[in-house]
């Protein structure tokens, strides 16, 4: 596999996701159907990088919009058929090609990406980092968010990049945050969610158990919690991540920009083989999908039942996260994944969804730090990235 | 058999905004050509966000308070899923399940009698962009595409076309003389749903919808042709009516199916999350009741009552832009009547000769107001102002700096006037003579040497009643 789309400056510090606008540079998602698309204006997170001095290194390859696991089914790139799945972006952090990369946490993907290549992944509290720019797919619960090494350097990005931008009315009136990494957690409670921890091989569990020590070494309590509503909180994100994809994508239509068949006779045979020819597999089945539970007929039992869940999910962990500082599990049921055949990418990460949707369903941050996912309250950034911190070992 | 027309209206009005409804983009009311008033975010390129724009919220919820309805404080956009070249998301930005204004009222009358029409709802939404077909391919015009739209639906309360014309002049004679809509033509599109029934029944007909209709004359002619065409299907089963959607030829006169129910759109309605929900609170909502202009019926009697004739009314009416003018330069201590006949006689000729109209009128309410003010103290002569606002309204020069640099504001005292009067007395012996002995006329020769030798400056009112009462000396 390859890990960059485009290279922009050989000096740049800070890779980013292609489905992340960098002006005048192709920004594609992955998609055939987004062939050479050269954006008029750069991401409100590039702009601020840029602003403080940080050089964009390049535009770093992704799975078509995002949708799979990690990045397998990009347009532009492929894996070998027995390597093993690892994310461009994540790469690039975990060999020190680049210190920082940005993201976008859709439905999990570069959660995962951390996970199998071994580092930091913060998705940020929704609405703290403005979303003008980023190719997007699932609204209301897509953020931009940093890869890194450490969480000292995801704190250093994300002080720069987060804060009320007017050109998304989703963003949050606060201009600015802060990230601390050495907040004093000694007596803090942190739970362990079981229903996830038992979906994990036990080479994750190992992991994950071997991190609990490290917190217990340092004065937080660590208790195993359950809770047995992770299936639905997943089935209600893939239907509102579906619906909304399948509306949001539904702009690439051959018309204005990007592939446009050459066969075609009328507009409605423009529209349908621009768009049978420009998107994989995995994005038709999820504007199936999508359209499906967006229908008179499916409307009321699917995408009103899921936004209900959402609702309820985010009362339930709020009274939660009054008894806990934040949760821990698994990021992935697995530590390797190999390349295998598109037909099956919607079922399988929907399945691995099941330990990422929380956080896009409700809004809440995630950090994926290895194997071991932190959960926390809205605005708990500092809580999670401190916790991260007791766990990395120094001088590695 | 008697039959009875069932008709509700869905109305499209384009509101007067200076930016379209989710970006910055201006102009739209008048571009240059196609493509001129385009961003990212409104020709649907990925990654571009709709961000509110307030103005429209303020004045679909003033049109909903002219119209009697209530003001829903929480109100929330969904997106409407259909495929089309002018609609570049390939989705409309619309309001369905929590629409800005519901359940108002307006009176109708006619020669019928007057009825009262319930408003259900008002809505806000985005327009879609235009397509031009030439040759063998079409082109997109997005110069339309998100500027904003309300659309007013009534109940089925209507029983003629006659009450649906009347509605439609009313609204639009409402919005157009408060600023809400230019009302342009094509500016205010109507949906008309029509039904017939044996009159004296409650059970509705069978209704079919006719799409997208600009002029009134053609709404009147939909309606009677479709009106006869269930007729017809009722008393002598000419055709089976079904529930569709039609279209209107205007050159044929008649209707033609254009989709049934069966392969009706399903548009995939679903709250936008990318605009969060509106929330009008008591500060807001009294701030925009505060602001309401006053309605056209108001408006005439406050105009009335001012000793403002009737066909200078029709006019004000007409042209919101120069009512305004007039309520601000009444604001400004003003005689509105005085300043009713500065706008609609004074400036509204200067631009006729210019080939201007009323509503290119450029002049600001303190320059009028300051004009008007001096002519009255005499500060100014009329043919000072005259000269003043021409320079105004052809080459927008200011009325103040006007008047000083050109000296046309009377610098002279009194006692200089005087000085000028007695000269010409003294000067014109066989014109004094004259007028004594009664011919008047004669007058005009000493009024016409004292107006030469002041250059035009002061005021000839007053210059003129001087010399009357020094000749009676």
């Amino acid at each position: 596999m390859k890990y960059y789309a485009e290279i922009i400056n050989e000096k740049g510090t800070v890779a980013v996701d292609d489905t992340i606008l960098v002006k005048d540079t192709v920004s594609s998602a992955g998609s055939h159907i987004l062939e050479g698309y050269k954006p008029l204006f750069s991401a409100e997170a590039v702009e601020r990088l840029q602003q403080k001095g940080f050089d964009i290194k390049g535009k770093t390859h992704v799975g078509e919009f995002s949708l799979d696991l990690v990045g397998e089914f990009s347009y532009y790139n492929e894996y070998d058929e027995n390597e093993s799945l690892k994310g461009a972006a994540a790469q690039l952090v975990k060999s020190g090609d680049v210190k920082y990369a940005l993201g976008v946490d859709m439905n999990g993907s570069t959660r995962r990406a951390a996970a199998l290549s071994g580092v930091n992944f913060l998705k940020p509290t929704y609405g703290t980092v403005s979303r003008y720019g980023i190719i997007s797919c699932a609204a209301s619960g897509e953020q931009l968010g940093v890869y890194a090494n450490d969480a000292d350097s995801i704190s250093e990005i994300m002080s720069v990049i987060a804060g009320n931008d007017k050109k998304d009315g989703t963003s949050l009136l606060d201009t600015s945050y802060t990230y601390d990494t050495d907040l004093d957690l000694k007596g803090a409670k942190v739970g362990i969610v079981k229903e996830l921890l038992d979906k994990a091989c036990d080479s994750v569990k190992s992991e994950i158990l071997a991190y609990t020590l490290s917190l217990k070494a340092k004065g937080v309590i660590v208790e195993e919690v359950s809770l047995d509503f992770f299936d639905t909180v997943n089935t209600a994100w893939q239907i509102l991540m579906c619906a909304e994809t399948c509306n949001n994508v539904s702009r690439y239509d051959g018309v204005k920009y990007g592939h446009r068949s050459e066969n075609y006779r009328n507009i409605d045979e423009l529209y349908v083989n621009s768009r049978s020819e420009g998107f994989n597999f995995l994005t038709k089945t999820t504007i199936l999908y999508g359209s499906d539970v967006l229908s008179k007929t499916r409307y009321a039992d699917c995408y009103d039942k899921a936004l209900r869940i959402r609702r309820v999910v985010a009362e339930k962990m709020a009274e939660l996260f009054e008894s806990y500082d934040a949760l821990i599990t698994p990021v992935c049921s697995k530590n390797e994944y190999k390349a295998y055949d598109i037909k099956d990418a919607f079922t399988k990460v929907y399945e691995e969804s099941v330990f990422t949707a929380i956080a896009n369903l409700i809004g809440i941050p995630a950090l994926a730090s290895s194997n071991v996912q932190l959960l926390g309250k809205h605005f708990s950034e500092s809580t999670l990235l401190s916790l991260s911190k007791m766990g990395e070992r120094k001088g590695e | 058999m008697a039959y009875e027309l069932v008709i509700g209206l869905e109305t499209h009005v384009e509101l007067n905004t200076e930016s379209k409804i989710f970006c910055s983009c201006g102009g739209h009311s008048s571009p240059k050509e196609p493509n001129d008033c385009v961003c990212p975010a409104c020709s649907g390129m990925p990654g571009m966000l709709p961000v509110m724009n307030k103005r429209v919220v303020e004045l679909a919820a003033t049109a909903g308070l002219m119209l009697n309805c209530e003001i829903n404080r929480y109100t929330t956009f969904d997106k409407k899923n259909y495929y089309y070249p002018d609609l570049p998301c390939a989705y409309q930005i619309t309001q369905l399940n929590h629409p800005i204004c519901v359940n108002g009222l307006v009176k109708v009358k006619t020669a019928q009698g007057e009825r009262d029409i319930r408003i259900k709802q008002i809505h806000m939404e985005e327009d879609a962009g235009k397509l031009v077909h030439g040759g063998n391919s079409s082109f997109v015009d997005f110069n339309r595409t998100s500027v904003p739209l309300i659309e007013i639906v009534t109940q089925p309360d209507f029983r003629s076309p006659e009450e649906v014309v009347t509605y439609l002049g009313k609204l639009k004679s409402m919005f157009k003389s408060t600023g809400i809509s230019e009302c342009e033509e094509g500016a205010m599109r109507c949906d008309v749903n029509i039904s017939v029934r044996e009159e004296g029944t409650e059970e509705f007909g069978v209704r079919t919808e006719i799409k997208n209709m600009a002029s009134f004359e053609a709404i009147d002619r939909a309606i009677r042709y479709e009106a006869q065409r269930h007729m017809d299907a009722l008393e002598f089963g000419t055709e089976e009516l079904v529930q569709e959607t039609r279209r209107f030829d205007d050159v044929t006169g008649k209707t033609s199916a254009m989709r049934n129910k069966e392969t009706e759109a399903d548009y995939r309605y679903f709250p936008d999350p990318n605009l969060m929900p509106i929330v009008i609170d008591d500060e807001w909502l009294e701030e925009i009741k505060k602001n309401k202009p006053v309605a056209l019926d108001e408006k005439a009697e406050q105009y009335m009552a001012a000793g403002i004739s009737d066909k200078e009314i029709a006019q004000l009416l007409s042209e919101h832009s120069a009512a305004k003018l007039l309520d601000d330069v009444v604001a400004l201590g003003c005689n509105a009547k005085d300043a009713a006949a500065w706008i609609l006689t004074d400036c509204a000729g200067i631009l006729r000769k210019a080939g201007l109209k009323l509503k290119d009128l450029s002049i600001t309410a303190e320059g009028l107001s300051y004009l008007i003010k001096m002519v009255q103290s005499g500060k100014l002569n009329r043919g000072g102002a005259k000269k003043t606002l021409i320079a105004v309204i052809e080459d927008g020069a200011d009325p103040i700096r006007y008047c000083e640099e050109n000296g046309l504001t009377v610098k002279v005292d009194d006692s200089m006037i005087e000085a000028v009067i007695d000269k010409a007395i003294s000067a014109n012996p066989q014109a004094v003579q004259d007028y004594k002995s009664g011919k008047e006329k004669a007058l005009m020769a000493i009024f016409g040497a004292c107006m030469k030798e002041l250059k035009g400056k002061g005021d000839p009112q007053s210059i003129r009643a001087t010399l009357l009462s020094k000749l009676k000396d």
